[in-house]
């Protein structure tokens, strides 16, 4: 089953759907849009990058899309449930996720931490099977963390708390992972490591990784689809089409940043 | 902790030897008709009390600070024991300006009937407004600004009190494990037995509230359903509770913080144990020491608690130099 990677984006299905999506915040009074009309369409298997600029709505695309967060209007489609109709414990075996600025207790241990991620399919009593726990053992394997496993999570560099994070989604085992800006407060060699694990971990199980980030140039070769967040839009496309269409040069403002299509970088514009 | 418990027994203004304590206590006769009635009537009740108190309301404690993720929680957070302030106050105080004489408020079923009456009003307004209120930390104000106004209505009604009835209010907010019946005895076990049975159905919750309500909801977490389980049981802990003995402060702030430091671990399956436990360990050394020192009188067992906790919390915190939660 987990061979057959190359022909995935051929004959791949569909994971998750979102149809007329629109998305904000709504009080009483008022509603405020962030992003409407948003149709995605992603298949299962592939590496996905969300890019904007602050403020564009990544966070919030990606908090109502793992049910966190209120709809404004329009559907998403867990294969081909609607996501309203799934309780939290059955969609909880279908995404997991990893937040950024979360006051978790870092009280635990890393294993305790990793662990958590079998809550969905364990008992009351949060008993572990033998089962559990092998997974358990493969996500800190994966994320090599095996050797920090009794370690307590106040220890660590924000670097390997973020790979702990990662583990705890992995050990939850679902088919999509859904990260928010996993490379934040990284520095280059982190960012790149997290980058590269998370591309293995997508290739290696054929989970669906979506992932927001502001390291656009680090993460054009590496994603298989990039979703752009764009004056109240979301396109989907692939990085190659997205470049030539031109997506880039107009993420920013044009009289500051520029980018150029040939080496795939962004250059700030001399004004003088 | 039976040692503690013995010890617990043993002490008091009559000196009664230990074997005749275990003899009372297997079921034969004591030597001496007084000490058994002592020991069954008066001595073993008491120190019960003082394990359901110490451990109930630890258990409530640590939920409370789990489900805030705040230090400072503690049972009360949620006005509970303002509740009760509040009935018992209404009674003791304000029964005179209503033409009641004091000596029909005399026993102490009717106190413990306002004080259960008392909380049972506010928490009923605290968990409308929960159920309204999604922010937990919105809840938390709310249940600190309704013991601010239950505390106002108290102090007003003390205002206008005779000196008299102010002392008996006093003396009720001091907290007491004694002059509890046997058929008081199994009204609270009963509400202590449920309140602990349905906190360790909130266990496996309470663990992935530990990385917040975002992860735990896409951990299958039914935020809303848990937090409610999680309100109640602390609710019937500490409202049975502070219905029999007053508001007792300070163990259920205080004992999760040192189970925590003790253990130096976050997982609620080792915590809430331990916190039943230590819990009732810690309240039945400070009632021994609220006995011993001067063998006539019996200190209120408020003042002990905090006077032999606090330090305890200060040094452990200030050895560890930090406060993991």
């Amino acid at each position: 089953m987990k061979e057959n990677q190359s022909n995935t984006k051929y004959s791949a299905k569909t994971v998750l759907k979102t149809e007329n999506l629109s998305i904000g915040y709504s009080s009483k009074k008022s509603q405020k849009i962030i992003a409407e009309n948003i149709a995605l369409n992603i298949i299962e298997g592939i590496f996905i990058g969300l890019v904007g600029i602050n403020g564009s709505g990544k966070s919030t695309l990606l908090r109502s899309l793992t049910g966190l967060q209120e709809l404004l209007s329009g559907s998403i489609y867990l294969e081909d449930e609607n996501i309203k109709m799934l309780s939290s414990e059955i969609l909880s075996k279908k995404i997991s996720v990893v937040l950024t600025g979360q006051a978790i207790s870092k009280n635990l241990s890393v294993s305790e931490l990793v662990a958590l991620g079998r809550q969905p399919y364990t008992n009351w009593l949060g008993k572990f099977t033998q089962e559990d726990i092998e997974i358990v053992i493969n996500a800190l394997k994966a994320t090599e963390l095996y050797e920090l496993k009794n370690e307590k999570c106040h220890t660590l560099s924000d670097g390997q708390l973020q790979r702990v994070l990662i583990a705890r989604a992995l050990a939850q085992d679902t088919d999509i992972i859904i990260l928010d800006e996993p490379t934040t407060h990284l520095d280059l060699h982190h960012k790149a490591s997290i980058l590269t694990l998370l591309k293995e971990i997508c290739k290696t199980t054929k989970k669906t990784i979506l992932f927001s980030t502001h390291d656009i140039e680090l993460v054009l070769p590496l994603c298989d689809q990039i979703i752009v967040m764009h004056k109240k839009q979301a396109l989907m496309d692939t990085p190659g089409n997205l470049i030539s269409k031109g997506i880039f040069e107009t993420l920013f403002p044009e009289d500051i940043i520029g980018f150029d299509a040939l080496s795939k970088r962004f250059f700030l514009k001399n004004k003088n | 902790m039976i040692a503690a418990f013995l010890i617990n027994i043993s002490l008091g203004s009559v000196r009664i030897p230990l074997t005749e304590i275990l003899k009372a206590l297997t079921g034969s006769e004591a030597s001496k008709q007084s000490w058994q009635y002592i020991i069954v009537d008066y001595r073993l009740p008491k120190a019960m009390t003082a394990v359901f108190a110490g451990s109930g309301l630890a258990v409530a404690g640590l939920m409370m600070q789990t489900l805030f993720k705040n230090p400072l929680a503690g049972p009360f957070v949620l006005g509970i024991s303002s509740g009760a302030s509040l009935g018992v106050a209404l009674f003791i105080l304000g029964g005179s300006a209503l033409g009641l004489s004091a000596t029909y408020l005399n026993g102490s079923w009717v106190t413990i009937l306002a004080a259960s009456l008392g909380s049972f009003l506010v928490l009923s307004i605290v968990i409308l407004v929960a159920a309204r209120v999604r922010d937990a930390m919105a809840l938390l104000i709310i249940g600190l600004m309704f013991g601010s106004l239950t505390a106002a209505l108290v102090s007003i009604l003390a205002y206008f009190s005779p000196a008299e009835e102010l002392q008996r209010y006093i003396f009720w907010s001091f907290g007491s494990l004694g002059d509890i019946s046997w058929r008081g005895m199994g009204i609270l076990s009963l509400c202590y037995f449920i309140g602990i049975t349905l906190s360790f159905f909130t266990l496996k919750s309470l663990n992935s509230l530990l990385l917040g309500e975002y992860y735990a909801k896409t951990m299958g977490v039914q935020l809303k359903k848990s937090r409610f389980l999680i309100i109640i049981a602390t609710s019937i802990l500490a409202g049975s509770l502070t219905a029999f003995t007053g508001p007792i402060a300070f163990i259920g702030l205080a004992v999760p913080h040192l189970i925590r430091q003790w253990y130096n671990t976050a997982n609620h399956w080792i915590l809430m144990p331990a916190c039943l436990l230590g819990g009732a360990l810690l309240m039945l050394i400070c009632d021994s020491i609220a006995q011993a020192p001067f063998s006539h009188f019996t200190l209120p067992i408020n003042a002990i608690t905090s006077l032999v906790g606090a330090p305890v919390v200060i040094w452990l915190l200030i050895r560890k130099k930090k406060l993991l939660f």
